[in-house]
């Protein structure tokens, strides 16, 4: 069978290709078509020599196989030092030899690449900074990935995840009057607490233009409600836009190149329409990755820039800490040993790690590091679409060893992790590890400790 | 025999090494890809060049970077097996005769005691480095025959010239295998892995670039590599 009904190399563009895929309950049908797909060499062959250009050429060719890499990948130590996880055994058993053979793989061949590509690496980009020729994995099975899903070698959830983005411009089926009616909704339902509070939509020239993960309108909308009071009680002239308010990007994950142009273009017309003077993210990695530092690439913008400057939510968190809009209650401290979780995908793609030890100095009263932190920081175990994917989930779960040893060794019993899938991934580890820490995002903790101006308090309070 | 190797075919193997090298910087520089390495190369290209001589420089320094801090045993092997590479053709006194005798010019001289130092180091260095592949898993998995042919090229030069200067009978038959060796070596860089004598600078640049400009470089932060 060349093509299966479920698994092909085809987009999924319409609602009857998305519900099909999720009827098929944990990609059953889905993965046994995958075993018959055929591999069209002649278009991988076609891909690879028009997009495999000098830096991944020149990576693959001078890999001096010197094994410094192996330390690096937190799998392989999770995984008592296999060195079938070695991050270069990894790209040249896949990427190297689809290469070498000029694209004439099998169907199995493919399915290991898929198997090492998502199972075995989740794009942290750690390993880059420890290889001597600046050899970077991450980036490396990124592009693997690109290549399997125009073969249609892509797990199940991944494939589903594209097809979202293609079909409703975000990561889940939430559409513009889902998200409109959340807003509003929160901004009611929060609005007795905090008098005036407003979720402004599609206000032009804003100072800020805020935008979300669509899990935070899909499965916690109290993230936006506590957005909204933050900005409220710093007092920023925000909004919100009715289209393109979903930043993240299955898509990258999945190497769907072409639904992350679609995707991103999408914010970016956000941008242009409402004319804000700067975007902020939500707390989330990968969502900022996608749209901030990548995401221009996908758009062609030459600059390297988002078409107006945008920052992650910590960076706002800081300022607004920095600068007095927020004040925070010295009684509310947090007092017991806290740890903060560098997220890879803005410490090793945006430099943002001062500011978050600057957050952290004024709302904890016993920071405690991990070790190594920083950009030196491991991958909490569930990026790359681990977190959703089932097929690996086994794979994950024993990569999330790494981070728990960290957290458990500095002794600290809540986790801050502003990014939705190490929050995701942390969550999943106490259920595993039962390690007996809590996380948290930084919006709820900075909720209960900022100071509320006298004139935006309840009135009828007292 | 010798008038050829050192004539035409030493010659032969200069114009290959260096040519070579230039057509492989070149060719690096064209295939890179804005769009498709998602790095703005030139629209902001100081903080690039920030960001790679910066990356270049730390991994030169001995023990500059983390990766070099925490593999001290091969950070020292590589560091020796390096210098001696470079340093001892360059600045044998030997050598520099037969420049200044054949071109007009010559570089300074190390001793000669200094130049058979750095030879045996080398040479206890490489061996060290073909034994560590055998002896670590995570080496010995990414190893392959090339590897070690690899590491045969670039050594044999020294091996046959140590063996001609000191200890053969036959030091004529000695000193033109040293010959062919070395311009072996030459006409092997451009082709072969060795070409990162010229492409480490490349490939370590580039990223260094992407951290410069899109990783957090333009945000004002000291961390490049
Ligand atoms: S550290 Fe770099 S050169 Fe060495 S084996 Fe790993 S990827 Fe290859
Ligand atoms: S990018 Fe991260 S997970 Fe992937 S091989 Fe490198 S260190 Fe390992
Ligand atoms: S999940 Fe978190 S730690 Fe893991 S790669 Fe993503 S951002 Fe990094």
């Amino acid at each position: 069978m060349p093509e299966g009904i479920l698994c092909n190399k085809k987009m999924v563009d319409t609602k009857e290709q998305l519900d099909a895929l999720l009827a098929d309950a944990g990609g059953a049908q889905y993965y046994k078509e995958m075993k018959q797909l055929d591999v069209d060499s002649d278009a991988l062959w076609v891909t690879i020599q028009k997009s495999l250009k000098s830096r991944l050429k020149t990576w693959l060719e001078i890999c001096a196989h010197c094994g410094m890499c192996a330390e690096s990948c937190f799998y392989y130590t999770a995984n008592n030092r296999d060195p079938r996880q070695v991050p270069s055994y990894k790209i040249q058993s896949t990427l190297g030899e689809l290469v070498k053979r000029k694209g004439k793989v099998d169907n199995t061949f493919m399915q290991v690449c898929m198997d090492t590509a998502f199972s075995k690496c989740s794009c942290c980009t750690r390993c880059g900074v420890y290889c001597p020729f600046g050899i970077d994995m991450g980036v490396m099975f990124g592009y693997l990935r690109g290549l399997l899903f125009s073969q249609g070698f892509t797990p199940w959830e991944m494939k589903i995840g594209t097809g979202m983005h293609r079909i409703y411009k975000a990561q889940m089926d939430v559409t513009t009057e889902d998200w409109l009616d959340t807003c509003e909704w929160m901004a009611e339902e929060w609005e007795e607490e905090y008098p005036g509070l407003k979720i402004p939509v599609d206000k032009e020239n804003a100072d800020i233009l805020y935008t979300v993960n669509a899990r935070e309108p899909k499965h916690y909308p109290q993230d936006i409600a506590e957005a909204a009071v933050l900005f409220h009680l710093a007092g920023e002239n925000w909004t919100v836009p009715s289209e393109g308010w979903e930043e993240t990007s299955l898509a990258m994950f999945a190497g769907d190149w072409a639904a992350c142009k679609m995707q991103v273009e999408n914010v970016y017309a956000a941008m242009d329409r409402l004319k804000p003077k700067r975007m902020v993210v939500t707390e989330c990695g990968h969502a900022y990755r996608a749209t901030v530092i990548e995401g221009p690439y996908w758009a062609g913008l030459k600059s390297g820039q988002p078409p107006v400057e945008s920052f992650h939510y910590v960076e706002w968190v800081a300022e607004a800490l920095r600068t007095g809009k927020l004040k925070i209650d010295p009684s509310k401290k947090i007092k017991e040993p806290v740890t903060y979780q560098d997220s890879c995908n803005y410490i090793r793609n945006a430099g943002l790690a001062d500011i978050p030890r600057e957050i952290m100095s004024y709302i904890a009263e016993d920071f405690r590091e991990m070790t190594p932190n920083r950009e030196h920081n491991f991958c909490c175990g569930g990026g790359g679409g681990l977190n959703g994917i089932g097929r690996y989930r086994e794979a994950r779960n024993i990569g999330m060893k790494v981070k728990r040893d960290q957290i458990l060794a500095t002794g600290a019993k809540l986790v801050i992790a502003p990014c939705h899938n190490c929050w995701d991934a942390i969550r999943d580890m106490e259920e595993i590890y039962h390690m007996g820490i809590k996380w948290s995002f930084l919006k709820p903790i900075l909720i209960k400790m900022v100071e509320v101006p006298e004139h935006l308090k309840p009135r009828d309070e007292g | 025999m010798y008038q050829f190797v050192t004539g035409p075919l030493l010659w032969l193997s200069f114009a290959i090494f260096i040519i070579g090298c230039i057509v492989r910087i070149i060719r690096y520089v064209k295939g890179l890809n804005w769009q498709a390495d998602r790095v703005a190369y030139t629209a902001h290209f100081s903080y690039g060049m920030k960001g790679a001589v910066r990356s270049v420089v730390f991994w030169l320094l001995p023990f500059g970077t983390r990766s070099w801090r925490k593999n001290p045993f091969f950070t020292a092997l590589f560091l020796v097996f390096h210098t001696g590479l470079l340093i001892t053709p360059i600045f044998l006194t030997a050598h520099n005769i037969i420049l200044k005798e054949r071109w007009g010019f010559s570089f300074w001289t190390i001793p000669e005691s200094a130049a058979d130092l750095l030879t045996i180091a080398l040479i206890v260095a490489s061996i060290f480095i073909i034994l560590r592949r055998i002896a670590l898993p995570e080496v010995r998995i990414l190893t392959t025959v090339y590897d070690f042919a690899v590491i045969i090229i670039a050594v044999a030069p020294f091996v046959t010239g140590f063996i001609a200067h000191h200890m053969a009978s036959d030091y004529k038959l000695w000193t033109i295998l040293h010959i062919i060796c070395g311009e072996i070596m030459l006409i092997a860089i451009p082709f072969t892995k060795l070409s990162h004598f010229v492409l480490f600078f490349m490939s370590r640049g580039q990223l260094g670039m992407d951290y410069g400009i899109k990783r957090g470089g333009m945000k004002g932060k000291g961390f490049a590599w």
